[in-house]
């Protein structure tokens, strides 16, 4: 295990210096993603301009939820990220020679960009959660410190496993175009705001069915103190390691399916 | 020994192919229809088959890369795609085609980096690298990013890469693809000279046939997915019963009538005649008699020849 980190960290570095080569685009890219990643913030304030409250919740609650949301995917892009080239490397034929080497593919197409281009984003969204924190008037006792460290980065590895699932369709699916791009960058935007505000079906199977409900509405109720306007159980606030590891192990098996069914390219 | 055994090897590809303006067509291609391999240690197979016969994707499936449809394959005692990554380290894999190197590192750092993805000890990686470094005459392009060496560089390059954790089976497809004759004989004299250790099994594809002459005493043959031919080169000539050309020509225009048993004229344009013959010794003594004999010379079959007979009658 030890011994596979430091492979990992070797295989890192090295696409840290290759990076460095195109240092240009390097730059532009970080201050480029910062900028895009600026516009959600706005399109929340821009809404409550218009609204006091979206569904039973006030600016500064939606926007501890907003930022759970955006930090845990951003962790989650940062790392995993790269897997979204899966479709290019599936439709070129790059994965036979990660097949070759006595490593995991998905460390090694992972390790192919770290993206420390992103790295930005997580700072930023880092210091959007801080802020709406300070804004949300949190009653802090032992359990909501550990809650509001541990929210994120068990909602980031529900993303990552979402992340991993859904670019794995590509396996099967080689024209699927940027249907997993678009799954992925569609659930952190409705993760964002609280589900409340879905009805139905379609919250019955995005916010439970899928899990999206234990990324930040759940974990963000309990660092809030607020009941749940759904109805739901105070302790669900502190199911998310759980979910995050159930979709892992979801994501782990499609994952192990999909290469099995990798069939490379003619030449 | 075997440390290859495959029986029965299939691979499909399920193709969805145009048939009215939005429909599509499944149709299922049997890319390797039922193909059985042993290869022992040390030995080193010349793999062949026309475009499409289904090498690629055989190799692909001996090395872990593609699931098999069906039938049995055992590499190095391991059933490749389920123990993938024990395979891994015990095979050395180039795919002419495809390069295995960091495209934006210098070529040497691609070497460091197998060096601790296949955990081999420093001594042991610096003495291979060294002797690489001397075969194929990498010096003078270590410290240049993989994307600037020229196809021949970079092919020496992934030779070695294939090379630095000492693999028992070095699988080759089309290693000497597109590369100039010198840099070719360099890879060539390289293999030979691994093989003759005979230590290190080798199963090469190519379409150039001096590779196989040089390098390969079996050749395994196949087409449209099935093998159809297995054995030494010798004994492919035999099969389609290849025979020696003597080629004369006279110092004028000459006709003949010369009938001797195994001797076929092949053509005869002006001053220049050619034959077919099973044994030279009757045919010589013939032609100096019916004219003024300027120059003679007689090759040997051509396994060009032998091979595209093979391909064709298929
Ligand atoms: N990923 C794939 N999807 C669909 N069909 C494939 C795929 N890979 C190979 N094929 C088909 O399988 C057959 C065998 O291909 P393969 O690449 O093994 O041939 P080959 O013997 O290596 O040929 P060449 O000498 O041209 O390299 C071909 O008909 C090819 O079209
Ligand atoms: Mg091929």
């Amino acid at each position: 295990m030890g011994e596979s980190l430091r492979i990992y960290a070797k295989l890192v570095g090295a696409q840290g210096r290759a990076q460095a080569s195109y240092r240009t685009s390097f730059w532009l890219d970080l201050i480029g993603s910062s900028i895009i990643v600026g516009a959600d913030l706005i399109a929340v304030l821009v809404i409550f301009s218009r609204v006091p409250a979206l569904g039973g919740f006030s600016i500064s609650q939606t926007l501890v939820f907003f930022g759970i949301a955006l930090t845990a995917f951003s962790i989650a892009d940062l790392v995993v990220g790269n897997i979204e080239r899966m479709r290019n490397y599936v439709r070129m034929g790059t994965l036979d020679a990660m097949l070759i080497r006595p490593l995991g593919v998905l460390p090694q197409l992972l390790a192919n960009d770290v993206g420390f281009r992103r790295a930005g984003r997580v700072v930023y969204a880092g210091a959007v959660y801080v802020v709406a924190l300070s804004y949300a008037d949190i009653d802090w006792t032992p359990g909501r410190v550990v809650l509001v460290v541990s929210a994120p980065l068990f909602g980031a590895v529900f993303f990552a496993a979402f992340f991993v699932a859904t670019a794995t369709v590509a396996i099967w699916w080689v024209e699927s175009g940027e249907l997993a791009n678009a799954l992925t960058y569609g659930g952190r935007d409705l993760t964002s705001y609280p589900i409340s505000i879905y009805g139905g079906w379609f919250r019955r199977m995005f916010a439970f069915g899928l899990g999206f409900a234990f990324v930040a509405y759940y974990p963000g109720l309990a660092l809030l103190g607020d009941p749940d306007p759904l109805g739901g159980p105070a302790w669900l606030g502190w199911a998310s390691p759980l979910v995050g590891i159930a979709a892992s192990g979801v994501a782990a098996l499609i994952w192990r399916t999909g290469v099995r069914h990798y069939r490379s390219t003619g030449s | 020994m075997k440390v290859i055994e495959a029986r029965g090897l299939r691979k499909e590809f399920v193709v969805r192919v145009k048939a009215g303006a939005i429909r599509r067509q499944k149709r299922v291609v049997a890319a390797v229809d039922g193909v059985d391999l042993a290869i022992e240690r040390g030995e080193m197979v010349g793999y062949l088959g026309p475009n499409g016969a289904g090498k690629s994707t055989t190799l692909k499936m001996l090395t872990g890369v593609l699931m098999p449809s069906g039938g049995d394959v055992r590499v190095c005692g391991f059933t490749p795609v389920p123990q993938r990554v024990k395979l891994a380290r015990r095979i050395g894999v180039v795919f002419g085609q495809r390069s295995q190197l960091w495209w934006d590192l210098p070529l040497g750092d691609s070497f460091d980096l197998l060096r601790h993805i296949y955990r081999v000890p420093a001594a042991e990686h610096a003495l291979r690298l060294d002797r690489c470094r001397d075969l194929l005459d990498l010096d003078a392009f270590m410290q240049t990013p993989v994307r600037q060496l020229s196809l021949g560089q970079r092919m020496r390059g992934e030779l070695t890469a294939a090379l630095l954790h000492g693999p028992e089976i070095l699988f080759l497809d089309e290693p000497t693809i597109g590369l100039d004759v010198v840099s070719k004989q360099a890879v060539r004299g390289f293999l030979a000279e691994l093989g003759e250790k005979g230590d290190t099994t080798m199963i090469l594809t190519t379409h150039d046939l001096a590779d196989i002459e040089r390098l390969c005493q079996r050749i395994v043959v196949i087409d449209h997915g099935r093998v159809v031919h297995d054995g030494t080169i010798q004994a492919l000539h035999d099969r389609y019963r290849s025979r020696r050309r003597v080629i004369a020509d006279f110092d004028e225009p000459i006709q003949t009538d010369i009938r001797l048993p195994g001797v076929e004229l092949e053509s005869s344009t002006g001053t220049r005649l050619i034959f077919a013959v099973d044994e030279v010794g009757p045919l010589i003594s013939q032609l100096t008699q019916i004219g003024s004999l300027r120059d003679l010379s007689i090759a040997e079959p051509e396994i060009e020849d032998v091979i595209s007979r093979l391909y064709l009658s298929s």
